[in-house]
């Protein structure tokens, strides 16, 4: 045990000492990786408790950086307002939208996740007197709550890390939780947990709400990351990449969506920048990794370990 | 007047695009189950293919078969080699057609480039038809009298031979389908190959139309997915008469309403979902 304690300690000095230790591009790395970490975490919900894959996530996503950036760019709101106006109008966009697609379940869960997130898309692209179109709503600000200057990238790093350490405490409780396991009755076995007299249909909505707040949450740190906001952050390729980030690393485990986003983050700026071609790259990698690592890269590591221990013993 | 007869007929010529594509959306859903999320890519790479046919072949009809087959070749293929691999996993292929998408459109774009390329329309069809001192754009009437005759010629296939016979058979039960010696997985080629070739040549004849662009596959997909949800998943019917509604929704959505056309294809969609979550004409629960 003392070692796993060891391994956090260090794990945890790494993640707060690196803006000491690395460069300016590295710190801004990391903040992307965190960022898609608290998406892929919240997508990982309804993939892998909820056993629902959704291909619309990145509407939560870019919906609160719509939200926000519209709010502070053309009603001259500021970021304390901005932010629970995004978060909330996100959740409540969600809800709907929850409503609709937990009609269904399996592949017509995933259509309908899908044809709503790309009308979303088209409508990002075509509704211009709100969203720009194809310029996007640019300009934009970072807060600066308590003072503190958000555009140093050091301290935007530690805000969004200690966002993501508050997120990822809070997902791995709620998947814990005594809801969580229903959760997982749900995933498993709906009848025989509707049956015993659960409402399968509500689990599953409060669980599509609650993983839409975390994709708003990621939304908003994107925006504030960027301080620009374009069509794309809707685009099917986005709600891809953060799927690709919890099914490489392992749907269902509180670690995976994690390791899938350093490795989805690191193939799209390292991979990318050689190659140029991020698209054919993911689909590559979404080949590879359904045909050839279907469980993902935690459990599979898990599994090594076992067979080790049980090796040496 | 005029506006609202061109409108129109915009509207029945996407429709029966929206036809070409869903038709083999639907099938390949209804015998295997898994949403081909490669449709909207394999509609842009029959366009492509078609343009780049075009330059040896000038006949947009010849382009269009040829097309089509191309398209089915490579259905085929991906079906046997990759498909076939994760029988099995529903989810996984889904994902694996995803990933496929997502490869052609990049190629799409690395080997024709970031530009539109215009379809001619055919030298015989540019003169629009005048009938009661109106005009009618002839092009798109050649168009949805092919959808038209592609529906009837599926429902026949479907109901009135024996290819259609074992198709229904896979369709509604698959181990007994199976059971009584139906070959389930040449069909499942079979089928993937015709969807394929379908949206192939769909993506062709509706060149002169739409002409061909990167992100036409982002574009027709959502249409023919909102197509398939209304209509029901493995329902011909289904796919036809939503194809049109769509076509309606969209085409007087943009025309009208231009900011916010998106939105309303949300309305037909939502209602459906509300009161009928199979959709209008489909029998599988989604």
């Amino acid at each position: 045990m003392t070692k796993w304690r060891v391994g956090w300690a260090i794990l945890a000095l790494v993640l707060i000492g690196l803006p000491y230790a690395a460069g300016e591009f590295y710190v801004n790395l990391a903040s992307q990786i965190l960022i898609a970490a608290i998406f892929a975490a919240g997508l990982n919900l309804m993939v892998g408790y909820a056993g629902l894959t959704s291909l619309g996530h990145a509407s939560y996503l870019g919906l609160a950086a719509y939200i926000s950036g519209w709010m502070c760019l053309k009603m001259g709101a500021n970021h304390a307002i901005a932010a629970p106006v995004a978060l909330i109008g996100t959740m409540l966009v969600g809800g709907a939208f929850g409503w609709i697609a937990l009609r269904a379940s399996g592949l017509g869960f995933l259509m309908i996740t899908l044809a709503l997130s790309q009308v979303l898309w088209g409508t990002a692209y075509r509704w211009a007197s709100v969203t720009n179109g194809d310029n996007g709503l640019s300009g934009l600000t970072r807060p600066a709550p308590f003072g503190i200057n958000l555009e140093n990238p050091a301290a935007f790093y530690w805000f969004t890390l200690a966002i993501t350490v508050i997120a990822v405490w809070l997902m791995a409780r709620f998947v814990d939780s005594p809801f969580g396991a229903t959760l997982a009755g749900t995933r498993d076995q709906p009848r025989r947990m509707a049956a015993l007299g659960h409402d399968v249909w509500l689990i599953r909505w409060i669980t599509f709400v609650y993983s839409a707040f975390w994709g708003a949450v990621a939304g908003l740190l994107y925006v504030y990351y960027n301080k620009y906001i374009h069509p794309t952050s809707l685009s099917l390729t986005s709600s891809a990449e953060g799927l690709l980030a919890v099914i490489a690393g392992g749907s269902g485990t509180v670690a995976g969506p994690l390791v899938g986003a350093v490795i989805v983050v690191l193939l799209k700026n390292y991979v990318s920048a050689y190659i140029e071609r991020w698209n054919m790259l993911l689909g590559f990698v979404f080949l590879g990794i359904v045909i050839f690592m279907p469980n993902g890269l935690v459990p599979g590591v898990r599994q090594l370990v076992a067979r080790w221990r049980a090796g040496k013993s | 007047m005029q506006f609202w007869i061109i409108q129109t007929l915009n509207s029945l010529a996407l429709g029966g695009l929206l036809f070409l594509l869903s038709s083999g959306f639907s099938l390949i859903f209804g015998l295997m189950r898994i949403a081909n999320l490669t449709h909207g890519a394999l509609f842009m790479l029959g366009a492509y293919v078609g343009v780049a046919i075009l330059k040896f072949v000038p006949n947009l009809w010849l382009a269009a078969l040829l097309a089509g087959l191309t398209i089915a070749l490579f259905g085929g293929l991906v079906e046997r080699f990759i498909l076939r691999r994760l029988a099995g996993n529903a989810l996984g292929q889904v994902l694996v057609t995803l990933g496929i998408a997502f490869i052609i459109a990049d190629l799409c774009l690395i080997v024709w480039g970031g530009d539109p390329i215009p379809v001619p329309t055919p030298e015989s069809l540019r003169q629009p038809i005048f009938l009661w001192g109106v005009a009618f754009p002839a092009y798109r009437l050649v168009v949805i009298a092919i959808a038209v005759a592609t529906g009837i010629a599926l429902y026949l296939m479907m109901e009135r031979t024996r290819l259609g016979a074992m198709i229904r058979a896979g369709v509604d039960d698959m181990a007994m389908a199976r059971a009584v010696g139906i070959p389930v997985s040449k069909l499942f080629t079979a089928v993937f190959c015709l969807g394929a070739a379908l949206a192939g040549a769909g993506g062709i004849i509706g060149g002169p139309i739409l002409s061909a662009y990167p992100g036409l596959d982002a574009d027709m997909l959502p249409l023919a997915l909102i197509v398939v949800i209304l209509g029901g998943v493995g329902s011909l019917v289904g796919a036809f008469v939503g194809s049109f509604i769509i076509g309606f929704v969209y085409t007087f959505g943009t025309a009208l309403l231009p900011d916010l056309a998106y939105v309303i294809l949300f309305l037909p969609m939502i209602f459906v979902i509300a009161f009928r979550p199979r959709g209008l004409f489909g029998r599988l629960a989604t």
